[in-house]
């Protein structure tokens, strides 16, 4: 049940006519040995600690270690701009609340990684509330993102620092426009179709926090990969094909994350973090 | 390949702000802590180099490490008041910075723990990225040591046939080792061995193990 490529996992998903989900889940209970049951309610627990994260920046702010961010989710929550509409603008700010949550100290599960952890929760919760997407179906979401997810780690790289932000915040982008796509009924070959778009959409995308911090620009950074997500999974559902394949694109970004100086891979050396600005708030943190 | 999991990619579960810096440093100390014997030193100093050394305290690299020495998990909440518990539980605690000299890798720390006996145990550990740690050090001995697997770690005398002698230990208990490693301080001297098993390994075996004149000192890490 193991696949080394999108290519592999698309073959499995229509010779066992199964979803994406299906084939994460069973290689998970195969290649681990462990029951589905115990797989199934250690993603619950995952899932339960993304729901808390979603929210609690919203009803309880507080500031961030390096003191950049703190207080944001629940501006973008309470906000009476809704130009995003109600989905975005809710996923946008669940998205910031996790990563408030992570810069506080908090409990968060990196999807795949901390820097990027509010991407998959700020689309989740979003679909949960204005969908009505039962606890079920997302654990399935989240199984669908981490086969995404896998094929990152495999076979290219979710670290900033090799790959730059493209890696994490593109990559987790990728694993919630797939999870999307499926939870709204669409097929393996679209899902993998949404998680083409969106690592296409920000290939190249540089990693400069601030300070070397993992708060901004990391937060808004996780607004844009929700929202980069939604869109991704609405021009694949609406039946527009990207023109090259999922595997194709895993290369692709690691190749521009090479070429990526490292300036602009996690050293806080380049982009926004070498601004005079982003010099002077790195001096003021840490003297 | 190592197998990687639904949770490597959808995970870990952890306090941030960061898996190498804040998550990595728990787990080195708390990796540590159980090769101390499983408690709270009475004593322990952080050294830190690299990256851990200039932005330590804006990633709560100090919390972790002391949160891992009290015995907490990389996903325990305590990690974010452990400079209050340690105080409270009387640990003598402290960090010191060392950003001048280079170690191979970027995020590293080395422990020193001390007990009220005296009896002291340094590890080096080393955040390999993504929450993942491995110690490299050992006293002063260089180790390659990740803490994924249960393991042990036997402190013996450089003679002929110890080895011989702690894996028929482990073969008549049944243990599956999946790896093995001998370290040595010279020829003839102190050496280490530290064996790996993805199974439990019984504590009886301990017992056996140091039933040879040759054995100085048995430790037992279970996953």
């Amino acid at each position: 049940m193991d696949f080394k490529n999108g290519k592999e996992l698309l073959a499995l998903c229509h010779e066992n006519d199964m979803r994406i989900s299906d084939i994460m889940l069973r290689r998970e209970i195969t290649e681990s040995e462990v029951s589905r049951e115990d797989v199934v309610s250690r993603m619950q627990v995952s899932l339960d600690i993304m729901k808390k994260a979603a929210v609690s920046s919203i009803e309880e702010p507080r500031k961030s270690m390096g003191g950049l961010i703190g207080g944001e989710a629940k501006k973008a929550y309470e906000s009476a701009c809704r130009i995003c509409g109600p989905v975005l603008s809710d996923a946008i700010a669940y998205a910031m609340s996790v990563l408030e949550v992570n810069a506080t100290m908090g409990l968060i599960v990196a999807a795949p990684t901390a820097g990027s952890s509010g991407v998959i929760p700020g689309v989740l919760m979003a679909l949960s509330k204005h969908e009505h997407i039962s606890d079920d179906e997302l654990i399935k979401g989240l199984f669908n993102a981490s086969a995404v997810g896998y094929l990152f780690m495999r076979n290219a790289s979710v670290a900033g620092a090799e790959g730059g932000c493209q890696a994490e915040v593109g990559a987790a982008s990728a694993m919630a426009a797939s999870a999307i796509t499926e939870m709204l009924g669409g097929t393996p070959d679209m899902c993998l179709n949404s998680a083409s778009f969106a690592i296409s959409n920000i290939l190249g995308m540089v990693c400069d926090p601030i300070a070397g911090l993992v708060e901004a620009p990391c937060q808004s950074r996780n607004a844009i990969g929700v929202s980069n997500a939604f869109t991704s999974a609405q021009l694949s559902m609406a039946g527009i094909r990207h023109h090259v394949p999922f595997d194709e694109m895993v290369d692709c970004m690691m190749e521009v994350g090479r070429s990526l100086p490292k300036e602009l891979r996690e050293t806080a050396l380049g982009g926004c973090a070498c601004t005079p600005t982003g010099c002077d708030l790195s001096c003021k943190i840490f003297g | 390949m190592e197998f990687i999991s639904a949770f490597d990619v959808i995970g870990p579960n952890m306090i941030g702000p960061s898996s190498s810096h804040t998550a990595g440093a728990a787990a080195m100390a708390l990796l540590a802590r159980k090769l101390f014997g499983d408690k709270t030193p009475a004593k322990v100093s952080f050294t830190l180099y690299g990256s851990f050394a200039k932005t330590y305290k804006g990633h709560g690299t100090d919390k972790a490490l002391l949160g891992g020495m009290l015995g907490f998990r990389p996903d325990d909440m305590r990690i974010r008041d452990s400079f209050r518990i340690a105080e409270e539980e009387g640990l003598d605690f402290r960090f010191i910075e060392d950003d001048e000299t280079e170690t191979p890798h970027s995020n590293t720390a080395d422990i020193l723990m001390i007990d009220e006996d005296g009896y002291t145990l340094s590890v080096r550990g080393v955040s390999v990225g993504g929450g993942k740690i491995k110690l490299t050090r050992f006293n002063n001995i260089d180790v390659d040591f990740t803490g994924e697997y249960s393991a042990l770690i036997v402190r013996q005398n450089d003679r002929p046939g110890v080895a011989a002698h702690i894996t028929s230990c482990l073969a008549e208990a049944n243990v599956n080792i999946a790896f093995m490693n001998l370290f040595r301080e010279d020829k003839g001297t102190t050496a280490y061995t530290v064996v790996e098993s993805d199974e439990k390994i019984p504590a009886d075996v301990l017992d056996k193990i140091r039933d040879q004149e040759n054995i100085m000192e048995v430790k037992l890490v279970q996953v």
